[in-house]
C-alpha cells in the first residue's frame, strides 16, 4: 500500500517546477515562510488542527490512529519540557551551554519516529528530540553540555552518532555509513540532520555529490528553522533550500516542519526509497526556532516580534492538540498522564545532571586513540606535570 | 524562618561562555514570596543577552542581596531562599554555603572564585596583573563560538614551578622529541640555589625555533624580556662574542647588505667568504656562550655545490690570470646610462657592463666559450654564450644562466641578470634557468674583495671573477690620479685553453672596460 515515491508529485526534479524563483524580497520571503495558504508545503494537519487530504502522502500514515497520534503528541510535549528544563539548568549554572529546540518538536519527532531501530542517525547538536526518540536517557542528553563527557551516549546503543558541532560534517559521515549499509547488503538507511545554515557549507554538498553518485541510502533531513544563528535563511537562499538537491540528482520535498504527521509521512517515504535502492532524498522541513540559537544568544536582537508571533501561532504541539481535541481523543486523564511523564523526565534530567561528576582531567587522554602513542603519552605526562602546579585540588 | 528550612544562597552563574559578570536589571520576586523550581526570579543583562534567571529551588525568598542596576561578578550572591528540608531536590547537601548552587567544577561558578581573584600572587609571572575592579567593558553582541571580551577573571591559583616539575617537564620533552642535541642544562637548573626559584616563562615558539636553527642553547642564554623571558635579541646576542659588533661576513648580513647577489661561490675554499650554508650555525662555534663544535648536516644546495666543485677540481686542470684595469670611463658611462631616460626602465649595473664586455670579447676567443668532451675526444665550441651568474641565495650558491647572452642588447642583458638574481634569491629559479651555461661570471666585488681564483663550473672552460671597484691612486695620462680600478680574474680549463688565449681574452675584456668607445672598433 505504501507505494508513493517522493520523486513524483511533490518532489522537485527540476528548477522549472518552482514558481518562487523571483529575487524580489516578497517572493523570497514567501519561499521560506511556512504560511498555510498556498505555500506548496506538504501538509496533513493545518494550523487550525484540521486534517487535510493528500492522496500522495496519506498512504504513508494510514496506520497512524488516534492512539499513535497521541503518542506523537506525548513525544513532543516531553521533548519541549526537558528542553525547557535544560535551559533552566544552564541559567542556574549547571550546564555550560544548551541549544534549545523549542518550535522544532514536530520536525524532530516526526522524522525520528519514521526510522527503524537499525537505521543510523547523524545529527548536529540540536537534535535532542531525535535522541529522545532513539531512547536516550535524560542524563545522556546533558553530559556533554555539562562538560563531563565527550559524548553523551553509546552511539551503537542508540544507533545515533555523537552530535557534531562542526556544521554539516555529519552529512559526510552519514553518506559514508549509508554506502557501508549497501556493501553489507543491509536495507538499513542513514538519516543526517542539519539546519538551513549547513546548506551553505561544503561538507553537505560533497556528501550530496557522493550520495547521488552512489545512490546511497541516506536521507538529508534539513530543519529550516529560519536562522543560521542570526542570519535569516532568505539571505543565503534566493530559492527554497530544497531546490538545491535536484541539481545533484537528488529528489527533494518541502514539508511543513511543524506538522508532525506530514513530517512522518515524507520521512517514511524517503526511507522507503532508500531501502529500495533508489538513493538519497532531501527533505526540507520548514519550521521555526522559537528560542535562541543557544543560551549564549539573544534572538531579540535579530527577530522582530511580528515574525515571532506569526510562527508561534503555528506551534507544532498546538495544532495536534486541536486535532486530537476535535476528535475527542485527548481525555483529561490522558493529558494529565502526558504532563506527568514530561515532568518526570525533566525531573530525572535535573537529578541526573546534578549528580554528574567531573571526570579526572587525565582521562581526557584515554579515549583519543585505541592505543596510546608515544606522543600522546608525552602530552599526558606534560599535562599531569602542568596540573601539579596548581594548588587547587579540584583541577587535579 | 530557617526553623522550617535551610537558607540557601543563589549565586550568579556564568550565563554565557566565559562571562565574568552581569548587571541585575530587575527583581521579579519580593522578600517573602514563595517561589517554585525554575520560577523566574530576576532578569539580568550579560554582555550577550537579557537573561531570565530561574530559581534553582522551591522555597521562600529570604533576602534580595543586590539592588537593580548593580553589576554582579559571576559567583556573587544574588538572593537567599529558604528551602524546606524535604525539598524535592533531596539528596543534596543541606549546608547553606553559597557554593551549594554549583557543587561541581564543570561550568559552574562557586564561592571561591572571588577569593581566588584576590589571592593572585603578585610575583606570579604567568598571571596578568591582579584583576582590577570590573572596568568599563564594551558591550558587544557575542554569538556562539566567539568569546566575550576578556575581562578580569579569577583563575586557579598557580603554584611556582618546582624543580620536580621542571625535571618532569624536561624528561617528557627529551623522551618525546628524541632530538639530537642534548639538554645539559637540566642538571644545571637543578643545581640552582634554592632549587625552586620561579623559572622565567618559556621563550615564544619563534624564538625557540630561532635558537634551534642557530644552534644556541637556550639554557645558557640570559633572558632580558618580561620576567626574564628570553627574547629574539637575546638569542642573537648569544651568537655574537660579547663586546664586539657582529662580524660583517656573516652570510645573512652580507646578503642583506648587498644589492647584487652574485658570489664567488666557486672561489677556492680559503677565499670563499660567502658560500653560505642555508643556516649560519657554524658561527655559533665562535661565540662566548658555547665552546662546542657544531655539526651541520650537508644537504641540498650545499651538497650539490660540494659535489660540483670536487668534480671540477679533479677533472679540469685549473689555471688563472689576473688583470687590474682603470675602469673610470666605464663608471662614467654607467652614470650616463643611468641618467638616460631611455634606460629608465632598465637598471644598468657594472655587472651588466662586464657581462657585455665578456660576451663581446669571447667572440674573438671561442675556446673560452667551449667544453672539453672527453668521451668524444673533442673540444666543443659553443655557438652562443650561456652566461652563468653565480648568486648567493638563502639556500646557498646557485648559478642561473642567461641563455644566448651574446645576442642580447645591453638593456635586455641587464634585465635578464636582474630577473635571474631576484628569482634565485626568492627561491623560484626554474631548472631550465640552471642549465645550459657555457661561461660564468662571479661578482665577488660586491663582498668587498679585489679578486680570487674561482673554480670552474663543471663542463665549462672559463670563469671570470669581478672584484670590487676601488677609488685609488693610478697612473692616468702621465700623472697619478684617483681612478676607479677593478681587478678581473679568469680561471680556465688548461686542457682547452692556454695562457695565451686566456690572457688575450682577459686583456680584451679589460680594454672594453677601460675604453668603452673601443667597442665601436669591434662591432
Amino acid at each position: 500500500m505504501l507505494r508513493s515515491d517522493v520523486s513524483a508529485g511533490h518532489a522537485r526534479e527540476g528548477a522549472e517546477q518552482r514558481t518562487t524563483g523571483s529575487s524580489s524580497g516578497a517572493a523570497r520571503g514567501r519561499a521560506n515562510d511556512g504560511d498555510d495558504a498556498d505555500d506548496g508545503l506538504v501538509r496533513l494537519v493545518t494550523t487550525a488542527g484540521d486534517r487535510v487530504e493528500d492522496p500522495v502522502h496519506d498512504p504513508w500514515v494510514v496506520d497512524v490512529d488516534d492512539d499513535a497520534l497521541v503518542a506523537l503528541y506525548e513525544d513532543m510535549v516531553v521533548v519541549r519540557r526537558f528542553d525547557v528544563e535544560a535551559t533552566a539548568l544552564q541559567r542556574q549554572g549547571q550546564l555550560g551551554l544548551w541549544p534549545p529546540l523549542v518550535g522544532q518538536e514536530a520536525a524532530q519527532v516526526g522524522s525520528a519516529r519514521a526510522m527503524r531501530p537499525d537505521d543510523f542517525v547523524f545529527s548536529s547538536y540540536r537534535e535532542n528530540g531525535v535522541a529522545y526518540c532513539r531512547g536516550a536517557d535524560p542524563t545522556d542528553l546533558v553530559r556533554v553540555w555539562r562538560g563531563t563527557a565527550l559524548t553523551g551516549w553509546d552511539p551503537w546503543a542508540l544507533h545515533m552518532a555523537t552530535p557534531q558541532i562542526v556544521v554539516a560534517s555529519q552529512a559526510v559521515h552519514a553518506t559514508g555509513y549509508a554506502l557501508g549499509c549497501r556493501l553489507d547488503g543491509s536495507d538499513a538507511a542513514a538519516v543526517t540532520y542539519f539546519g538551513d545554515g549547513a546548506t551553505s557549507k561544503g561538507d553537505l554538498h560533497e556528501a550530496m555529490v557522493f550520495a547521488a553518485s552512489a545512490a546511497a541510502p541516506v536521507v538529508f533531513f534539513c530543519q529550516n528553522n529560519q536562522f543560521a544563528i542570526s542570519e535569516p535563511v532568505d539571505l543565503v537562499a534566493r530559492r527554497p533550500l530544497a531546490d538545491r538537491a535536484p541539481g545533484y540528482g537528488i529528489p527533494s520535498v518541502r514539508v511543513d516542519g511543524n506538522d508532525v504527521l506530514a513530517v512522518l509521512a515524507v520521512t517514511r517515504a524517503a526511507l522507503d526509497r532508500a531501502r529500495r535502492g533508489e538513493g538519497p532524498t532531501f527533505v526540507e522541513a520548514v519550521t521555526y526556532r522559537q528560542g535562541p540559537h543557544t543560551t549564549s544568544d539573544d534572538p531579540t536582537r535579530y527577530v522582530d516580534t511580528a515574525t515571532h508571533a506569526r510562527w508561534a501561532a503555528r506551534d507544532p504541539i498546538l495544532r495536534v492538540e486541536r486535532l486530537l481535541g476535535a476528535r475527542g481523543a485527548l481525555s483529561e486523564e490522558r493529558t494529565h498522564d502526558v504532563k506527568e511523564k514530561a515532568e518526570e523526565f525533566a525531573h530525572r534530567m535535573r537529578e541526573g545532571c546534578l549528580g554528574l561528576e567531573a571526570p579526572p582531567p587525565l582521562s581526557l587522554f584515554d579515549h583519543v586513540l585505541v592505543e596510546p602513542t608515544a606522543a600522546l603519552r608525552r602530552q599526558r605526562d606534560e599535562h599531569a606535570a602542568y596540573l601539579a602546579m596548581f594548588d587547587d585540588e579540584a583541577v587535579r | 524562618m530557617s526553623a522550617d528550612g535551610t537558607v540557601r544562597t543563589v549565586t550568579l552563574p556564568d550565563l554565557g561562555e566565559g562571562l565574568t559578570e552581569s548587571d541585575l536589571v530587575e527583581w521579579l520576586v519580593a522578600v517573602g514570596d514563595t517561589v517554585t523550581l525554575n520560577q523566574v526570579v530576576a532578569e539580568v543583562e550579560t554582555a550577550k543577552a537579557l537573561v531570565q534567571l530561574p530559581s534553582p529551588w522551591a522555597g521562600v525568598v529570604e533576602a534580595l542581596l543586590v539592588e537593580p542596576g548593580t553589576t554582579v561578578p559571576v559567583g556573587g550572591p544574588l538572593l537567599t531562599i529558604t528551602v524546606p528540608d524535604a525539598a524535592p531536590t533531596a539528596g543534596r547537601s543541606p549546608t547553606a554555603s553559597p557554593g551549594d548552587a554549583a557543587p561541581h567544577p564543570a561550568p559552574a561558578p562557586d564561592a571561591t572564585v572571588p577569593e581566588a581573584a584576590a589571592e593572585v600572587a603578585p610575583d606570579d609571572a604567568d598571571q596578568p596583573a591582579a584583576p582590577a575592579a570590573p572596568a568599563v567593558s564594551e558591550r558587544t553582541s557575542v554569538l556562539v563560538g566567539y568569546g566575550p571580551l576578556v575581562e578580569a577573571s579569577a583563575r586557579p591559583h598557580r603554584r611556582p614551578r618546582s624543580a620536580a616539575w621542571l625535571a618532569a617537564h624536561a624528561s617528557a620533552n627529551a623522551h618525546g622529541h628524541g632530538r639530537t642535541h642534548a639538554r645539559p642544562a637540566e642538571s644545571d637548573r637543578a643545581d640552582e640555589p634554592g632549587g625552586t626559584v620561579a623559572a622565567p616563562p618559556r621563550p615564544t615558539p619563534p624564538v625557540r625555533k630561532l635558537a634551534h636553527d642557530l644552534g644556541v642553547h637556550l639554557e645558557r642564554v640570559q633572558g632580558t624580556g618580561p620576567s626574564g623571558q628570553i627574547t629574539r635579541d637575546d638569542v642573537l646576542h648569544a651568537l655574537v662574542p660579547t663586546g664586539t659588533t657582529p662580524p660583517r661576513a656573516t652570510p645573512a648580513a652580507s646578503t642583506a647588505s648587498t644589492s647584487a647577489a652574485t658570489t664567488s661561490a666557486t672561489a677556492r675554499p680559503t677565499t670563499r667568504p660567502t658560500v653560505a650554508p642555508a643556516t649560519p650555525a657554524p658561527r655559533s662555534a665562535t661565540t662566548t656562550a658555547s665552546h662546542d663544535d657544531v655539526r651541520v648536516p650537508v644537504t641540498g644546495v650545499r651538497r650539490q655545490t660540494a659535489a660540483a666543485m670536487v668534480t671540477s677540481a679533479f677533472t679540469a686542470p685549473h689555471a688563472s690570470v689576473f688583470l687590474t684595469v682603470d675602469v673610470t670611463p666605464t663608471t662614467a658611462l654607467l652614470a650616463d646610462l643611468r641618467a638616460d631616460r631611455a634606460m629608465d626602465r632598465h637598471r644598468i649595473t657594472l655587472l651588466a657592463l662586464v657581462a657585455k664586455a665578456v660576451t663581446l670579447a669571447v667572440r674573438d676567443h671561442p675556446d673560452l666559450n667551449a667544453r672539453w668532451d672527453e668521451p668524444a675526444g673533442e673540444i666543443v665550441r659553443h655557438a652562443h654564450v650561456g652566461l652563468g651568474i653565480a648568486a648567493a641565495t638563502p639556500r646557498g650558491l646557485l648559478v642561473p644562466v642567461v641563455h644566448d647572452a651574446d645576442t642580447l642588447r645591453l638593456p635586455q642583458l641587464a634585465d635578464a641578470l636582474r630577473e635571474l638574481t631576484e628569482s634565485a634569491r626568492a627561491g623560484t629559479t626554474t631548472p631550465a634557468d640552471l642549465s645550459g651555461g657555457t661561461l660564468t661570471i662571479t661578482n665577488v666585488g660586491v663582498f668587498g674583495v679585489d679578486g680570487g681564483t674561482p673554480i670552474l663550473v663543471p663542463g665549462q672552460s672559463a670563469i671570470v671573477a669581478v672584484g670590487a671597484v676601488r677609488r685609488q691612486p693610478w697612473e692616468h695620462e702621465g700623472a697619478v690620479a684617483l681612478r676607479d680600478v677593478l681587478t678581473l680574474t679568469v680561471s680556465f680549463d688548461h686542457r682547452v685553453v692556454d695562457g695565451e688565449q686566456a690572457s688575450r681574452f682577459l686583456a680584451d675584456v679589460g680594454r672594453v672596460l677601460a675604453r668603452p668607445a673601443s667597442v665601436l672598433a669591434m662591432v
